[in-house]
This record gives C-alpha cells, structure tokens and sequence, in this order.
C-alpha cells in the first residue's frame, strides 16, 4: 500500500520533458520527418546496444574504461591528499611548493596531454597519468583548505593535551578536513571519468575503452554505436556522482548535521 | 604604506586581513621571503631541464632546451601566429560564454522562480548537467561537422551547467524576509525582479559566470585538440605531429598565462561585486 501511495504521490512533472523529446524523436524517424541515416530511430539505437553488450567488445571496453578512470582516481586522490596535508600542514611547504601549483593548476588539463603522450605513448600508461592530474588538482585544493579551516581553538586544544604529530593528524587534522577532503574526492571523481574519456577521444587506436568505442563509432559513421556510447558514458557519471554523494553523507553522520 | 599594505600583506592564501602599519615592515620582509622560496622550485625544475639537456640524458626531440622554447615564443609572438591563434581561441570563448550563459540565466531564472518550471525542467537538467560534456562531442560532431558551429556549441553547453546551476542556487538562497518585505510593499513582480530577486542573487550569478568561463576554457582546449584548424589547442597538436615539442611547451605556457589572467581577474571582479554589495548593506544601516 505504502509503496503505490509512495509512487503516485510522486511527482511526475519531470518525466513531461524527456518523454516529449522522446515522442518527438521517435515520430521524426518513424515518418521520415529528418535524413534517418544522420537521426537515427530509437529502435535502432536499442538494437545496436543490444548487441554490442552481449558481444565481448562491450564488457573490455567498459572494465578497460573503469580501470584506467579508479586507478588514475586514487593514484590523484592520494597524491593531492599528501600534497594538501603538507601544504595546510606546514607552511614551509606552502610557501615553497604552492606558488608553482597555483600557477600550474590554470593549464588547462587537457593542454597536457599532447606532452604526456609524446613522452609516454598513448598506452594506459599515459592515460592514467593523465587521469590521475585530472583528480589530483581538486583533492589537493581541498584538503589544503581543509586542513587550514580547522578552527585555532581545537588546534590549541591539541597544544595543551601534548598531542604527537600522529596523534594530531589522525585525531585532528584529518577528522577536521574531512568534509573538505571528501568533496575533493567528489569533484575529483567527476573529474577522473572526463579525462578518462577525453584522454581516450584524443589518444586514437590506443586500445579498447568506452571513449573509444564512440570515436570507432564516429569514424565509422555508426550513429547508433554513438549515441549508445554516449549514454552508457553519462549514465556511469551519473552513477559515479551519486555513489559519491550517498558515501559522503554516510562517511559523515557522526558529524551530526553541521556538514 | 597604509595604502600599499592590502596589496602587499595579503599572500595568496592568508584572505584579506588588514595589517597594523607597525607589523608591517615586518610582514613585508617576511613576504619577500616566502616569495623567494615560491622561486626556489621552477628555478629547481629549469635548472634540471637545462642539466638533462646539457647532458642529453633524453633525446632533444622529447625534450627541447628551455632556450630553444623560449626562441619559439618570441618567434610566433613577433610573426603574429601566436596572437592570431590565440584571437581565434579567444573569440570562440567569447561567443560560446555569450550564448552558453544567456541559456544558464534564462533556464536558471525559469527554475529558480517559477515552481512550475522547476518541476517540469529541473529533473531533466540535473540529468544533463551529469553527463560529462565532452561525451556528447562526437554526436555533435555528426550534426554539426568540425567548423566553429561545433565548438560552439560544445563550449556552449559547458558553460550552461555551471550558469544554470549557480542562477538557480542563488535565487533559492534569496532570504525569505526580503521576499516578505516586498510583499508588504506590493512590489509589482518587475519590482520585485530588479529590486530584490536580482541584486540579492547578483555575487551568486557571476560566480557562476566565473566558473562558466573556467569550464569553458577546459572544453576550448579539448575541442580544438580534437578537431580544428586553428587555435591555441591546434598549435600544439600541430607541434606534436611535427614532433617539435619547443611548439607544445609554447602552447602550455600560453594556456597557462591566458588561464592564470582569466582567473584572476574574474575573481578580482568577484571581489569587488562582494565589497560593494558589503558597502551598500553597510550604509542601509
């Protein structure tokens, strides 16, 4: 009972927009409204997703795609997380390393990649370099900010209790920032899946991964293989963001509602 | 040295706080200092390039003398390639921020102030803004052919999701006793729209113009590392075919001014938007 009243009391309004488009999409290629071969019929692009997930092709492109995008993600993550640590944390630091990065961090990202991928190639070497810059930028900033938004009263606290280093950073430091560091980590998340696809659109013939699949798709003219692509991109970013968005309420809830 | 002491004291991440003139001298020294230190790590990272290349611990074809870069910039600066490249990349951002925040506002505007709007428009957009922007490039593609209408539109479309997002944000975070206010006096909603809904959401609408700008410059360098015949981003993919990296670095450096210049003098702007708003509520007092 709950769930039906649940479902109806539900509000449908935004559904009119999709469908609308949805309708409109499908009777521009049901009548032949628009050139068919360049719009292609809905049908069409189920069919084409249909098989291209039951071959092989699909399953290597997507865990390639996922490997590449985590293994860049936590090689950035922990990389800009030791790097904000030592900057919030000491302000030689700050003084010797933020000036570069500060400067460093306006190229934008994908400016490096011709670089990269003279010295490296255009192997997963290159691209999870590459990924891991694109996570590493938001983390560092943020748990930098993190670490020195930590309020000077409960950093006094720790002075009086003699608190280590250890104990300061695992008991102070690091539950303080958290907040921050974890919305790095979001940003961060978002970011890694873009360059993961943006290093695989630009790497051409560099082995198989989602990215590459709608480049194929394009070269080839194969429109429903794009768009299919395309979605399965957007749907696993959208996945990603809301696996981070619930992990940072949860990993927050002992913080009480302040978050 | 009152004067000089805002611009001065405050080092990149201490905020604007004012300082005594009396700690002054002291701070000043010290910032001399930190500075220097700032210098100590490119100057490291040119002294080991320079070292690698002396060397020729790596083939000079994969990593230019510094010089070398150095020549290429000043050659491509005084024979006008650069400047026109970059002309080209610039109006590309110029249009596309044009475009891309008049749709932001707009859709921002309808979501922020209209419920009906918001239910009917706002799902699809939370949707859409998710989809990572580069995604949709190769269907564009298929459309729109590799011109300007391409980059366009793609820049475009970064620009919207930030625009929209921080619109919206800013109209909903419009404190309800302001709104009340108005409804005591009867403002007509035009009142109401230039009086009240504008000015209080105005710090939230061009932070969002900034980051719109931001994300417009990352697409920027993609689309036209993927596909054009002329920019900032084609001087490099063009550097990297020739395999004349002097021509990348020169590309890097150059997106690195151009975004260091448009960042901060956006939030430059930022800033005074925040301290003439402050003022303004100061003398309502």
């Amino acid at each position: 009972m709950n769930v039906i009243y649940t479902f109806l009391r539900r509000d449908w309004r935004g559904l009119a927009l999709p469908l609308a488009l949805f309708a409109l999409w499908y009777a521009a290629t049901a009548f032949e409204w628009v050139n068919i071969k360049l719009i292609v019929p809905p049908e069409k692009v189920l069919e084409a997703g249909l098989r291209y997930m039951s071959g092989k092709d699909f399953t290597e492109a997507l865990s390639n795609s996922l490997f590449r995008d985590l293994s860049g993600f936590a090689l950035g993550g922990i990389a800009g997380i030791l790097l904000g640590l030592a900057m919030g944390l000491s302000r030689w630091t700050e003084h010797l390393v933020g000036p570069t990065f500060n400067t460093l961090k306006h190229i934008s990202l994908f400016a490096w990649l011709p670089l990269i991928s003279t010295w490296l190639g255009t192997d997963d070497r290159a691209k999870i370099l590459f990924i891991a810059l694109c996570a590493f930028y938001p983390v560092a900033l943020n748990t930098f900010e993190g670490v020195r938004n930590i309020p000077r009263a409960q950093l006094e606290v720790a002075r009086v209790y003699r608190f280590t280093r250890w104990q300061s950073l695992t008991r102070l430091t690091l539950p303080g920032a958290a907040p921050q560091i974890l919305t790095g980590l979001h940003l961060a998340l978002i970011y890694a899946w873009m360059g993961t696809i943006g290093a695989e659109f630009l790497l051409l013939n560099s082995g198989p991964g989602l990215g590459d699949t709608v480049i194929k798709g394009r070269q080839a003219f194969n429109v429903e293989l794009i768009i299919f692509g395309m979605l399965s991109i957007g749907l696993i970013g959208a996945l990603f963001n809301r696996l981070a968005a619930h992990a940072e309420t949860k990993l927050l809830a002992w913080r009480g509602h302040r978050v | 040295m009152t004067n000089a002491s805002p611009s001065l004291a405050h080092a990149p991440h201490h905020g604007r706080v004012l300082q005594p003139a009396s700690a002054f001298i002291s701070r000043a020294a010290a910032h001399v200092g930190t500075r220097a230190v700032g210098l100590l790590l490119p100057l490291a990272v040119l002294y080991l390039w320079q070292t690698a290349v002396d060397r020729e611990w790596v083939a000079i074809q994969l990593l230019p003398p510094a010089e070398l870069v150095w020549q290429s910039l000043r050659d491509l600066w005084q024979s006008g390639d650069l400047t026109s490249n970059l002309a080209v990349s610039l109006s590309r951002i110029g249009w596309s921020v044009l475009i891309g925040s008049a749709i932001g506002w707009l859709l921002g505007f309808l979501i922020g102030l209209s419920r009906t709007a918001r239910a009917y428009l706002y799902p699809s957009f939370e949707v859409f803004s998710q989809f990572p922007v580069i995604g949709w490039i190769p269907l564009l593609i298929i459309f729109l052919g590799i011109d300007e209408a391409l980059k366009i539109a793609a820049i475009s479309m970064a620009v919207i999701v930030p625009v929209t997002v921080a619109t919206f944000k800013g109209i909903e975070n419009i404190p309800t006793r302001l709104l009340e206010v108005a409804r005591v006096y009867c403002f007509t909603p035009r009142q109401l729209l230039l009086r009240v809904v504008l000015p209080a959401a105005l710090p939230s609408l061009f932070s969002g113009f900034r980051q719109g700008i931001m994300q417009a410059w990352l697409t920027l360098v993609f689309v036209e590392l993927l596909a054009s015949s002329e920019g900032i981003g084609y001087l490099m993919v063009w550097g990297r075919q020739l395999m004349q990296l002097d021509l990348v670095f020169v590309g890097l450096i150059v997106i690195g001014v151009v975004g260091l210049i448009l960042d901060l003098s956006l939030r430059r702007l930022e800033a005074c938007l925040q301290d003439w708003r402050h003022d303004n509520k100061q003398e309502q007092k």
